[in-house]
């Protein structure tokens, strides 16, 4: 597990370890991500952090349309692996997690330490402003420098 | 009244019970609930749902039939499951004067008919 941000380390342990998950990913709603734990490739976070925040932003407006407050949610049943994608709001502003497991956990127990851990993450945030949203100009060298720090290259 | 209403009914009306969900076992998922105050039903769902699913693998793994009925003793009361059909489990929250024999009978009876 590697967190470009050190207080996130801990609550992200605590639910890694009771959820059993295989695959998480936090990351802001522009697609910034935070933290991972599972992925082996940058190529794949990348990929991941993208068509996460697409899908979150998507399923937001889905809401909107609808005349709903935000979705909770998005859970995406598999026969050998599952995928639950929900977008939450911290003191840094708003988070989207995206969390695999299979079957040796499930999906209650996934979103039952999910919902723990962002209560977690919101009493050991820094109480510093929420950070700005990204600009255009700036994504690749931000995205390069998040890459290098979870993958060391 | 629906079935499942009826079952949450019949256990509920036993002294001592502090509510009574029907889960999703294989996903921890809360089905149905009837729950006091201060009784976190999503979190039952999901915690008798792991604990369900791994006695039954350990049943499995022993070559015996998997369990029909779960009693999880604590110091404040106690936690029931019987298993239904269909993957459902109806579970019971009891408090630590609960009549557990009378919670017992109706909780197999009711799982029984959950479908």
């Amino acid at each position: 597990m590697k967190a470009l941000e050190p207080w996130v380390v801990g609550p992200l342990e605590t639910f890694l370890a009771e959820s059993a998950a295989r695959l998480t990913l936090l990351m802001t709603t522009s697609g910034q991500v935070v933290a991972q734990h599972g992925f082996s490739r940058s190529l794949d976070v990348m990929t991941a952090a993208a068509l996460g925040a697409g899908i979150v932003a998507s399923t937001e407006e889905l809401a909107r349309l609808m005349g709903a407050a935000r979705f909770e949610a998005l859970v995406h049943n598999g026969q050998r692996q599952s995928c639950m994608l929900a977008a939450f709001a911290t003191p840094r502003g708003r988070w989207i997690g995206l969390v695999v497991f299979g079957p040796e956990t499930s999906v209650g127990i996934v979103r039952l330490f999910f919902d723990q851990m962002v209560q977690q993450l919101a009493v050991v945030a820094p109480r510093e402003q929420a950070q700005p949203p990204m600009l255009a100009e700036n994504f690749e060298t931000e995205l390069n420098a998040s890459l290098k720090a979870l993958f060391g290259r | 009244m629906t079935t499942t209403q009826t079952v949450l009914d019949r256990v509920t009306r036993v002294p001592g019970v502090r509510g009574a969900l029907v889960i999703a076992a294989t996903d921890g998922l809360v089905v149905a609930e009837q729950l006091m105050d201060g009784v976190d039903g999503q979190a039952a769902a999901a915690l008798t749902g792991s604990l369900v699913g791994r006695l039954v693998r350990t049943a499995e793994g022993a070559a015996m039939r998997p369990p029909a009925f779960i009693h999880l003793r604590g110091d404040g009361g106690s936690v029931l499951a019987a298993l239904g059909p269909d993957d459902l489990v109806l579970v019971a929250v009891v408090g630590p004067d609960a009549n557990l024999g009378l919670a017992r009978l109706e909780m197999l009876d009711a799982a029984s008919r959950l479908a």
